[in-house]
């Protein structure tokens, strides 16, 4: 593979809501069983990309757990490996990542040690399978300066928080348009770009004289005219977990059998760090219904239309109901959890309801479970 | 001039002369150490049985790298032992179809025994110079890879097999034994006394020190239970391997302990009461499997204290559909369960179709049980189909007419890789093992006792 991986992992949302009280967007658990980011190291390992470095900013104990072993994700070689960049004071910088452009820019001595001619930036918290090969054919077929990944989104869909983009017939973006008020289109950037190292360098360079710090507005949108820049239309999946909604669906989706098959089936593989847990138990009172469930669970109650993580607990005559329940969750006896999201750790105590009327909610306790 | 280079090069190549001879000596004297770092105690593992008596289970696979408990294998253990114990030099001996089992140690990644000095190596027997033999006997095959052990240059030395199902800290053995200042402990567990003369029965003083040992007495003494593992001190070992080398079929419960005892060593016991299963028999092996289903069961798997690590290909969490009841169950991850399921440990990346029903029974990965069938009391190995409407392990009970002694518990047992065509019925105590069609069951069924066992088939 001739290019390396950036992944901009550092990113928090008031969107997130309290779940991204404690940790990056890009950790967030997702599909039962992996992060946000596992999806961008995975398609990045498959295509078969050696060097990859994950720039964290945000909260990022989590992220920097997740990652602390790059074997999961078949990196860690010799040639190559997966770096994780938070921001360091130097003699001439003590600011913090001001911007995506700033990340890389404060990073720019390892772009500049790298060999591969191309870089394939990734955002962390996209859920997709890609073969990043493809997009750069694409990007070197159409002799583009900067290729950016696009995906359709249903028209119901509310767009307002995407980059949108309008491309030609040739697929040339003639609109970049970051989170406007109204889309003059459905077609969004799902913030994964190729663009030669070398010419990275250069407008990063660029960019930081001038004090320009963001990728999409002071690079992608400022030299709009100036470069060729290319859309490359991805037609499988994409979802972006970056609000509590689209957190929420994203979840969701994967009790759709054909999304399961997608990424747990088909194709490549999608990666995370295991965990050696027991298989999940089922004793004598547990009555699931289209739920996934994961490894070291023990269920003793009703699961209905839910998500639950590893290390879920659930006690009897409990009822779990279009919920997702973070991993490492005790649900205690007749609790009743409906449309809600249960934040990682957290201790529902017996004979108590916690019940999301306008849209979900987020279950967030803090209550020791030694108490029990 | 002429003298002085000439005295010069007498120097040198006496002194050449003096270092090659220390070398030799010290080479001699640390019997040809081939690996770098000293270790305290290195595990050996015994892993090249066949292990017969689990039936059409095992004949593609060695006993060590039957599945068991939804996600592992029986090798899991020992090995996870052996790390939790803080033992990282572990060499498996293999010989009986080691590939299942080459492949899930591989370099020892899920234990944490992939490692630069130490870490796991599987030994297969091999071909020397003058002799090439399989491994005989259980000390034959230790006899055969003393370098390895040299390799570490080991004060004790711990032996192993890979067919039980436990967990316990070979540290606390390891301080007993030097407590005792013991040549040899034996771990070893008590048995009810009636069950006591189905066992190696060792015979203890009031210290732990063994002073008599009966093989399947019928008037037990003692109703210690000899576990079939033992913490050498190595010299001892290495002088009572070589010693017995020519034995035929050396094993260390037939010769190589009564060797030590007849030349007077420290033997010890040492007492584990914890949870301790050897799942030689199918019977045995599906109890195990049972019990973990318990409400809380003897032997947990969910504690976070010393856990079993596994080499794990399936992460994904499992779907249970809105058509499926899931109870007494333990079921691994990727399953797709649409069906009913009760009282059974399903492996990871099952499928179990709608309106299909298991009960009682084992279904190892990878294994597809199709709309209508219903499984009861039956074991069934990895990626196996079992066809529409059939029926396992229905009828009455007979005897095996292939093996009465290895089918029997009234199990239906399939072997990895079999194919079970739609609609037809499977006894009790049958064997199944290959592709099967229609033509294998006369009248759509195999009565109780039966077996189809298609050999030489590839696929």
């Amino acid at each position: 593979m001739k290019a390396l991986g950036i992944i901009l992992a550092g990113g928090n949302s008031s969107r997130m809501g309290n779940l991204s009280d404690k940790r990056a967007i890009s950790a967030m658990p997702v599909g039962g069983s992996y992060r946000g980011i596992d999806f961008a190291l995975s398609n990045m390992t498959n295509s078969h990309i050696q060097t990859v470095a994950v720039l964290s900013q945000y909260n990022a104990r989590s992220l920097n757990e997740h990652l602390a072993s790059s074997k999961w994700w078949n990196f860690g070689r010799k040639q190559g490996g997966l770096f994780v960049f938070t921001p360091t004071v130097t003699t001439d910088n003590s600011w913090w990542y001001r911007g995506t452009a700033d990340a890389m820019w404060q990073n720019i001595d390892f772009l500049k040690k790298c060999h591969e001619p191309y870089v394939i930036i990734a955002s962390g918290d996209g859920i997709y399978k890609i073969d990043f090969n493809d997009v750069l054919d694409y990007h070197i077929r159409k002799q583009s300066d900067i290729t950016v990944v696009c995906a359709k989104m249903p028209e119901s869909d509310d767009i307002s928080r995407f980059g949108v983009v309008k491309m030609d017939s040739d697929g040339l973006v003639t609109s970049f348009e970051e989170k406007p008020m109204m889309a003059r289109s459905n077609i969004v950037s799902t913030g994964v770009y190729v663009i030669r190292r070398r010419s990275l360098i250069e407008l990063l360079e660029q960019c930081n004289q001038e004090g320009r710090y963001n990728f999409v507005t002071d690079i992608l949108i400022r030299y709009k005219g100036m470069k060729k820049i290319y859309g490359y239309m991805h037609d499988s999946y994409w979802s972006n977990i970056a609000s509590v909604e689209s957190y929420y669906n994203t979840n969701m989706d994967f009790l759709n059998p054909e999304i399961r098959d997608f990424f747990f089936r088909k194709g490549s593989k999608i990666y995370s760090k295991s965990f050696d847990l027991p298989p999940a138990k089922f004793n004598a009172p547990a009555d699931v219904k289209d739920s996934l469930v994961a490894s070291g669970c023990i269920i003793n109650s009703k699961v209905e239309h839910s998500v639950l993580f590893k290390n879920v607990f659930i006690g009897n005559n409990s009822v779990v109901k279009n919920s997702i329940i973070l991993p490492n969750v005790y649900i205690g006896d007749n609790v009743r959890v409906e449309n809600c999201i249960v934040e990682t750790h957290e201790t529902l105590m017996s004979d108590t309801e916690y019940i999301g009327e306008n849209g979900i909610k987020i279950v967030v306790e803090s209550k020791s479970r030694y108490g029990i | 001039m002429q003298r002085n280079s000439e005295i010069v090069i007498l120097n040198i190549s006496y002194n050449l002369h003096i270092e090659l001879v220390a070398r030799i000596i010290t080479r001699k004297k640390r019997h040809e150490v081939i690996g770098m770092g000293k270790k305290e105690m290195i595990a050996m593992l015994l892993a090249g049985g066949q292990g017969s008596r689990l039936g059409v289970l095992t004949s593609d696979v060695a006993k060590p790298a039957v599945a068991f408990g939804g996600k592992y294998r029986i090798i899991d253990f020992p090995l996870s032992n052996c790390i939790n114990s803080g033992i990282d030099t572990v060499g498996v001996l293999t010989q009986y179809q080691p590939l299942r089992l080459n492949t899930h140690i591989g370099i020892g990644i899920p234990w944490d025994l992939d490692r630069n000095n130490g870490g796991v190596t599987v030994l297969p027997p091999y071909e020397k110079s003058d002799n090439a033999e399989w491994y005989t006997g259980t000390a034959n095959a230790i006899y055969q890879n003393i370098k390895y052990i040299e390799g570490y240059d080991p004060d004790y030395v711990l032996i192993l097999s890979g067919d039980h199902i436990y967990k316990m800290d070979y540290e606390a053995m390891l301080d007993l034994h030097k407590q005792n200042q013991a040549s040899v402990t034996i771990a070893a567990m008590p048995v009810p006394m009636e069950e006591a003369s189905r066992f190696g029965i060792v015979v203890t003083d009031e210290n732990g020190k063994i002073n008599e040992f009966e093989e399947k007495p019928a008037k037990p003494k003692s109703n210690l239970a000899s576990m079939g593992i033992y913490i050498f001190s190595w010299p001892v070992l290495r002088d009572a391997l070589i010693t017995m080398k020519d034995q035929n079929g050396c094993d260390f419960g037939k010769h190589i302990i009564p060797y030590c005892h007849e030349n007077g060593e420290r033997i010890f016991a040492y007492e584990f009461n914890g949870y301790w299963k050897d799942v030689g028999t199918l019977g045995s092996y599906w109890e195990a499997n049972m019990e973990l289903i318990d409400l809380i069961p003897e032997f947990n798997l969910y504690e976070e204290f010393w856990k079993i690590y596994t080499k794990q290909n399936q992460i994904e969490p499992q779907y249970i559909a809105s058509t499926a009841s899931v109870k007494k169950s333990i079921t691994g991850a990727g399953n797709e369960i649409y069906g009913r399921v009760e009282n059974s440990v399903l492996g990871a990346g099952v499928v179990i179709e709608e309106g299909a029903s298991v009960v009682d029974s084992i279904i190892m990965k990878n294994t597809v049980i199709k709309k209508g069938a219903q499984v009861e009391k039956s074991i069934i190995a990895e990626d196996c189909e079992i066809g529409e409407n059939a029926k396992i392990g229905f009828g009455e009970s007979a005897e095996s007419k292939l093996n009465a002694s290895v089918y029997a518990f009234d199990l239906a047992v399939i072997g990895e890789n079999s194919t079970i065509p739609a609609n037809v019925t499977v006894g009790k105590n049958t064997a199944i093992s290959g592709v099967t069609t229609e033509e294998d069951f006369p009248q759509g069924k195999l009565e109780s006792g039966g077996f189809i066992i298609k050999e030489g088939e590839e696929s």
